[in-house]
C-alpha cells in the first residue's frame, strides 16, 4: 500500500527528482568542466548529448547491452569533441559559434540516423535499490539510484582529485590559464585542448545515454530538454569546481521535480512558472555571485567567455 | 591592415578589386566545399546528391510559387539574425533571440487583442512598438546584465530564452487565453484589419520588406555612423574605448536593446501576417537559425539578406525532399552542419589566398 | 449548455457516402477520378507510439489503395511551414486532397489557405468546421473520450489505491474530456474513486512525462493513462514503477505485456480509406464529420492478462452499450471539482453532444485544475 505523506512528498519528489534528473547535468557539466579548463569552451554539448543518446540507445538494441550502448555514446561523443578540438585549434575560428554549428550538426545526425530507433525497446541501465530500508514506497522509488549516478559522483571526486594533485592535472590548468605558461614549460597547448575537448565529449555521450537508456528511457527527438545547452551554465555556475557540479547539477535536477512534485499535492496553477523555476534559479545565482570588476574565481584563464 | 604601396603610374583598381573579392570568394567557396562534403555524406547513405540539390532549386527557387514559399520564411529569419549580428559588432554573442522574438510575439498579440475596434493606423504601431519594447528590454536584460554585473551574455540570454517561453506559454494558456480558442490556447484572434497583408503582386507578408529595411538602417548605423564606429572599437578592444572616453555601457546596452527591438518585430509579424493570435506556435525555433545566420554573413547586415533567403530555400525544399527522396527532415540540418562548419573554418584562409593579397604579389 | 441533441448525426459521414451512391444511381453529375494524389502532415515523427503514429496507420491503408498515390510529411510545425507544405503538395505534387493531422493546423492555417485551393480538399483531424466556413474544407474526430470512459473502468477494477493518474499536456477539451471520462469510467465501479492530474505544458517532452508519471505514482495512484503526443514514455515510465497503464492514441501492449490493462485509440485506417474512396467515386465527404466505436472511429486494445474478470465482465457490458448507441459518460447530477452544478438530476451529455467539444471544466473526483 501507498502511503500518504503530505507535504514530506514533495521533499521526497525532489530529493528523488534530484537523483533521477541530475545525471545527465552532471555528466554533461563535468565534460564541459573538462574542456574549459584547457582554456576551450564547447556550446555543442548539447548536439553531443543527443546524439549520444541516439548511438547509445541504437547500439543497447542492436547488442542486448545498455552497457554497450553506454560505450558506444561515449566513443561517439569522443569523436565530436575531437571534431570541435580540431577545428578550433585553426587560428582565428571561433570557439563558440563552432559550438553552436557543432550542436545542429549532432542533432541533425542524431535525428537522421535515429529515426529506425524510435520504434524499438533497448534494455535499462541497472540501478541499485539504495531505499531497502524503507518500508514507504515513496521513498524506496526515490533512492533506487542508477549506477551511473554514483559513477558521475565517483567521477567529480576523481577530476577534482586529478586538477588538485597529478601531473596531468597541473599540464591541463597551466594549458587554460596561459597559453603563453604553457609554451614556456615546453607543453604543446593545441593536443592538450584536443584531449581535453574530447574526454568533455566522451562525458557528454554517457550523459545522453542515460538519457535515452535510463530517465526516461527511450529514444524520442525530444529526448533533451536543453540539458547540453544548460552544462555551460552550470559550470559557472560551479566555478570550475568538479565538486561544485555535483551540488549545481542536484539543484537543477530537484528544483526540475518540483513543478509536477506541486501539482501532485494539489498546488495546480502557474505550472509553467514552477517549469521555469530551473532557469530562473540559475540566471538569478549567477547574478548574485558574478562582479563586473574582478574576474570570476577560478575561471581559467585563457576561456573566451570570461576574458 | 597593410596596403599596397602603389607605384605612381601603376593602376590601382587591380589590387582593389582583389582585396574587395576576398570576402565575396571565400564564403563561395567555402559554401561549396560544404556542399561538397554534405554531397558526399548523401552518398554514403545511397542517395543522389543531384537529385538532392535539384529537388532544393525545385522547391525552394525554381518557379514563383517556390520563390514566394522561399522568401515568406525569410522575414523571420531577418529579424533574428540582426538580432545577433548587432551585439556581435560589439563582441558579445547573444543566443537568445527566441525569447524576444516570442515575448514581442505575446506583447502585439495582447495589444492587439485590447485594441480591436481602434483601426490599424493605431494599432499596429502600437502593437509594433510594444513588441519591440519588449524584445529590446529582453535582450537589453542579457546586455546589461553583461556590462553593470559581468553576468555572461551567451549564457543569460539562453536562460532569459527559456524563461521568456515559459511566461508566454503561462500567459497565453492563463490570464491572455481567449476562451474560444478551443484546443490551441491563443490570445483573441485579430481582426482582418489588424492582420498585416502580402506585399501587392506577391504572396509575401509585409514583413520581408520591413526585414530587409531593418537590414539596411542596420548596415547603415554600423557602416556609416559614429555610433558603428564606436561601437566597431569596443567590439575590438574594450579596455582601449574606455580610454579612449567612448561609452561602452550605453554602447552595449543600446545595441542589445535595438536587437532585441528586431526579434520583437519579428514575433509582431509571426502574430499579425501568420498567426492571426499569440500561441505556442510562437516558439519555432527562428532565434536559433539566426544565430547561424549571423555567423555566415560574419555579422554584415547586408549580407544577412541573401543568407537568409538561401537558409529559408533549403527549409522550402525540405518537405518536397521529405516526399520525394524519403530522406528524414533532419538532412536539412545535417545539411546546415556543414555549410555552417566549413564556412567558420574558412575564416583561416583570410589574407592566406595569394590571389587576394597583392601583397605577395611581387614575392 | 445544450444537452443530449446531438446537432450532427455521428452517422453523418456513412449516410453522407450512402447518399452519394444514390445521387450517382440517380445520374447526378460527379467526377470520377481515376488517379489521385493524398497528402498526410504529421506535426511529429510518425512512428512515435502515439497520435501521428495512428494516422499514419490510416495513411498506409490508404496507400493500399488502387488509383491513389500517398505523399507524407512528419515534423511539420503549426506554423507558415503547414500551410507551404500544404501549398507545396498541391503545387509540386498535385495533390488533391491532403489530410493535415494536428489539432494548430485548422486555424488560421487550413481556414486561410482554403479559399485560394478552392478545388483541393483539406481534411482536418479534430477541428470544428462550422457553417460559414470555406466548403472545401472538412473536420473530423472520433470519440475517443468513450476510449478513456472504458480505461477508467479497466482502472476502477484494478486499482488498488482508488487513485488513478492522468499525465496531461494541456487543458484543451478533448484533453479535459479524456481525463473527465476516464474518471467517470472508474467511478462507475466505485464511486470513491479520484484521478490526479499533472499537466506537462507540452505535447511531447520526455523528462517531463517521466517525472509527472512518477510524481502520480508518488502520489498513490496505481493505475496510469495519459494524453500527450507520443505516450511511450509515461507508459514504460509507470510501468517500471509497477503501475498498471491504459494506452492511449495506439496500441501500447509491446511496450509492458504484464502491465498494460487496454487501450483507447483511433482508428484511422477504415475512415480513410472510406473518406478516400467517396471522392475517388466523385462524391463530396461531409464538412463536419464524428464518429466513434460503432463506427470504427476509435477501437479499444485487446485487454491484458492482468485484467480480472470482473473488470473483463463490465468492460464488455459497458461496451456494448456504447456500440448500441446514445450512450452518456456525463450524467447528473454531477458538479465540477470547485464544486460548481454541471448537470442537474436526469440531465446527461451524450458521446455525439458538441457542448463536449468546449469542455472546460474538470468534474469532481478530478485532482487538479484546468488553468
Amino acid at each position: 500500500m501507498e502511503t500518504d505523506l503530505g507535504l514530506w512528498s514533495i521533499l521526497i519528489a525532489i530529493v528523488g527528482g534530484a537523483i533521477r534528473v541530475s545525471t545527465p547535468f552532471l555528466f554533461v557539466s563535468l565534460g564541459e568542466l573538462l574542456t574549459e579548463r584547457s582554456g576551450r569552451i564547447n556550446l555543442g554539448l548539447e548536439g553531443t548529448l543527443v546524439f549520444g543518446a541516439m548511438s547509445g540507445y541504437g547500439v543497447a538494441y542492436l547488442t542486448g547491452s545498455a552497457w554497450a550502448g553506454v560505450a558506444a555514446a561515449s566513443v561517439a561523443g569522443a569523436m565530436f569533441g575531437v571534431v570541435h578540438g580540431v577545428i578550433c585549434s585553426i587560428p582565428r575560428v571561433n570557439d563558440i559559434a563552432i559550438g553552436i554549428a557543432l550542436m545542429l550538426f549532432g542533432m541533425g545526425l542524431a535525428f537522421f540516423f535515429g529515426k529506425r530507433f524510435i520504434q524499438p525497446v533497448a534494455p535499462y541501465l541497472p540501478s541499485i535499490p539504495f531505499g531497502w530500508w524503507s518500508d514507504i514506497p515513496q521513498i524506496r522509488a526515490a533512492l533506487d539510484v542508477n549506477v551511473l549516478f554514483l559513477i558521475g559522483l565517483g567521477l567529480a571526486l576523481v577530476i577534482s582529485w586529478m586538477l588538485r594533485t597529478t601531473r596531468v592535472g597541473l599540464i591541463l590548468r597551466v594549458v587554460g590559464d596561459s597559453t603563453d605558461a604553457a609554451r614556456a614549460m615546453g607543453l604543446r597547448p593545441v593536443p592538450i585542448r584536443i584531449a581535453a575537448t574530447a574526454a568533455g565529449g566522451a562525458l557528454a555521450g554517457i550523459g545522453g545515454a542515460y538519457l535515452s537508456l535510463y530517465y526516461p528511457g527511450s529514444w524520442t527527438e525530444g529526448i533533451s530538454s536543453g540539458q547540453g545547452l544548460m552544462a555551460v551554465a552550470l559550470v559557472i555556475f560551479a566555478r570550475w569546481n568538479p565538486v561544485a557540479c555535483i551540488w549545481a547539477a542536484l539543484l537543477f535536477g530537484g528544483a526540475g521535480a518540483l513543478g509536477p512534485a506541486l501539482q501532485s499535492v494539489g498546488i495546480t496553477s502557474g505550472y509553467y512558472l514552477f517549469y521555469a523555476a530551473p532557469y530562473v534559479l540559475t540566471l538569478g545565482l549567477l547574478i548574485a555571485t558574478s562582479s563586473p570588476t574582478r574576474a570570476m574565481s577560478g575561471a581559467p584563464g585563457e576561456l573566451s567567455i570570461t576574458k | 591592415m597593410q596596403h599596397a604601396v602603389i607605384r605612381p603610374g601603376e593602376s590601382a583598381l587591380l589590387p582593389c578589386l582583389a582585396r574587395r573579392a576576398e570576402p565575396v570568394v571565400i564564403p563561395l567557396l567555402a559554401l561549396l566545399a560544404g556542399f561538397a562534403a554534405f554531397s558526399l555524406f548523401l552518398v554514403s547513405q545511397g542517395k543522389s546528391p543531384v537529385q538532392y540539390f535539384s529537388l532544393v532549386w525545385l522547391g525552394g527557387f525554381g518557379s514563383a510559387f517556390s520563390w514566394q514559399n522561399t522568401l515568406s520564411r525569410t522575414a523571420p529569419l531577418l529579424f533574428a539574425a540582426l538580432c545577433v549580428a548587432l551585439p556581435a559588432r560589439l563582441g558579445l554573442v547573444v543566443i537568445g533571440g527566441e525569447g524576444a522574438i516570442v515575448l514581442g510575439g505575446v506583447t502585439a498579440g495582447a495589444l492587439g487583442a485590447a485594441l480591436i475596434g481602434s483601426g490599424p493606423v493605431i494599432a499596429l504601431p502600437v502593437m509594433a512598438a510594444g513588441a519591440m519594447l519588449v524584445g529590446g528590454l529582453w535582450i537589453g536584460l542579457a546586455g546589461g546584465l553583461r556590462h553593470y554585473r559581468g553576468v555572461n551574455e551567451t549564457i543569460s540570454s539562453l536562460l532569459l530564452a527559456y524563461i521568456a517561453i515559459a511566461l508566454m506559454n503561462h500567459l497565453v494558456e492563463g490570464p491572455l487565453r481567449d476562451p474560444t480558442s478551443l484546443n490551441k490556447p491563443s490570445t483573441a484572434a485579430l481582426p482582418p484589419d489588424l492582420r498585416v497583408g502580402n506585399i501587392p503582386g506577391l504572396d509575401v507578408h509585409w514583413g520581408l520588406a520591413v526585414g530587409v529595411t531593418c537590414c539596411v538602417l542596420a548596415w547603415m548605423l554600423i557602416d556609416r555612423t559614429t555610433w558603428g564606429f564606436a561601437a566597431r572599437i569596443a567590439g575590438g578592444n574594450v579596455r582601449a574605448a574606455q580610454v579612449q572616453g567612448l561609452p561602452v555601457g550605453r554602447l552595449i546596452l543600446g545595441f542589445c536593446v535595438l536587437a532585441g527591438g528586431f526579434a520583437g518585430l519579428a514575433g509582431m509579424f509571426e502574430v499579425t501576417a501568420v498567426l492571426g493570435s499569440a500561441n505556442g506556435s510562437l516558439v519555432a525555433g527562428y532565434g536559433y537559425t539566426g544565430i547561424l545566420i549571423a555567423f555566415l554573413a560574419r555579422h554584415n547586415p547586408l549580407v544577412i539578406i541573401p543568407v537568409a533567403i538561401l537558409l529559408a530555400g533549403f527549409q522550402a525544399s525540405s518537405g518536397l525532399i521529405q516526399r520525394r527522396m524519403d530522406l528524414p527532415d533532419a538532412t536539412v540540418l545535417v545539411l546546415q552542419g556543414f555549410v555552417f562548419l566549413s564556412i567558420l573554418m574558412s575564416e583561416a584562409l583570410y589574407g592566406r589566398l595569394k590571389p587576394f593579397v597583392p601583397e605577395k604579389w611581387r614575392a | 449548455m445544450t444537452r443530449s441533441t446531438p446537432a450532427f448525426s455521428r452517422r453523418s459521414f456513412l449516410s453522407a457516402t450512402t447518399a452519394l451512391g444514390a445521387a450517382a444511381a440517380l445520374g447526378l453529375p460527379a467526377r470520377a477520378q481515376s488517379n489521385m494524389t493524398v497528402g498526410f502532415i504529421y506535426v511529429g515523427p510518425r512512428d512515435d507510439f502515439g497520435y501521428n503514429q495512428a494516422h499514419a496507420e490510416g495513411a498506409a491503408a490508404v496507400k493500399a489503395m488502387a488509383g491513389v498515390t500517398v505523399i507524407e510529411e512528419e515534423n511539420v510545425a503549426e506554423t507558415i511551414d503547414v500551410q507551404k507544405s500544404m501549398e507545396s503538395m498541391i503545387n509540386l505534387d498535385g495533390a488533391s486532397l491532403i489530410f493535415p493531422t494536428s489539432f494548430g493546423y485548422f486555424n488560421p492555417h487550413i481556414l486561410e489557405l482554403a479559399p485560394k485551393y478552392p478545388d483541393i480538399r483539406f481534411q482536418h483531424a479534430a477541428g470544428l468546421w462550422t457553417d460559414g466556413m470555406p466548403s472545401n474544407v472538412g473536420s473530423y474526430f472520433g470519440y475517443i473520450g468513450m476510449g478513456q470512459y472504458l480505461n477508467g473502468i479497466v482502472a476502477g477494477h484494478m486499482s488498488a489505491t482508488k487513485k488513478i493518474g492522468f499525465v496531461a499536456a494541456k487543458p484543451i477539451p478533448q484533453v479535459l474530456l479524456n481525463i473527465n471520462s476516464f474518471l467517470l469510467g472508474a467511478r462507475a465501479v466505485d464511486p470513491s474513486i479520484t484521478c490526479q492530474v499533472i499537466f506537462t505544458g507540452e505535447w511531447s517532452l520526455a523528462v517531463k512525462e517521466a517525472e509527472a508519471t512518477n510524481a502520480l505514482v508518488d502520489a498513490g495512484c496505481d493505475v496510469i493513462t495519459c494524453h500527450v503526443d507520443g505516450p511511450k514514455v509515461v507508459m514504460e515510465t509507470a510501468a517500471r514503477r509497477g503501475a498498471f497503464i491504459c494506452g492511449y492514441h495506439a496500441d501500447q501492449t509491446a511496450l509492458a505485456p504484464d502491465r498494460y490493462l487496454t487501450g483507447a485509440e483511433w482508428n484511422w485506417a477504415g475512415v480513410y480509406t472510406g473518406m478516400v474512396q467517396t471522392v475517388l467515386d466523385g462524391g463530396m465527404i461531409d464538412n463536419f464529420v464524428r464518429g466513434g466505436l460503432a463506427d470504427g472511429f476509435i477501437k479499444m486494445s485487446p485487454l491484458g492478462s492482468a485484467v480480472s474478470d470482473a473488470a473483463r465482465a463490465q468492460f464488455e457490458a459497458a461496451k456494448a452499450e456504447i456500440l448500441a448507441g446514445g450512450f452518456a459518460a456525463l450524467k447528473g447530477p454531477l458538479n465540477d471539482n470547485t464544486g460548481k452544478p454541471l448537470l442537474g438530476a436526469g440531465e446527461a451529455l451524450v458521446e455525439t453532444d458538441i457542448a463536449l467539444e468546449s469542455m472546460d471544466y474538470l468534474v469532481e473526483g478530478v485532482i487538479g485544475s484546468t488553468a
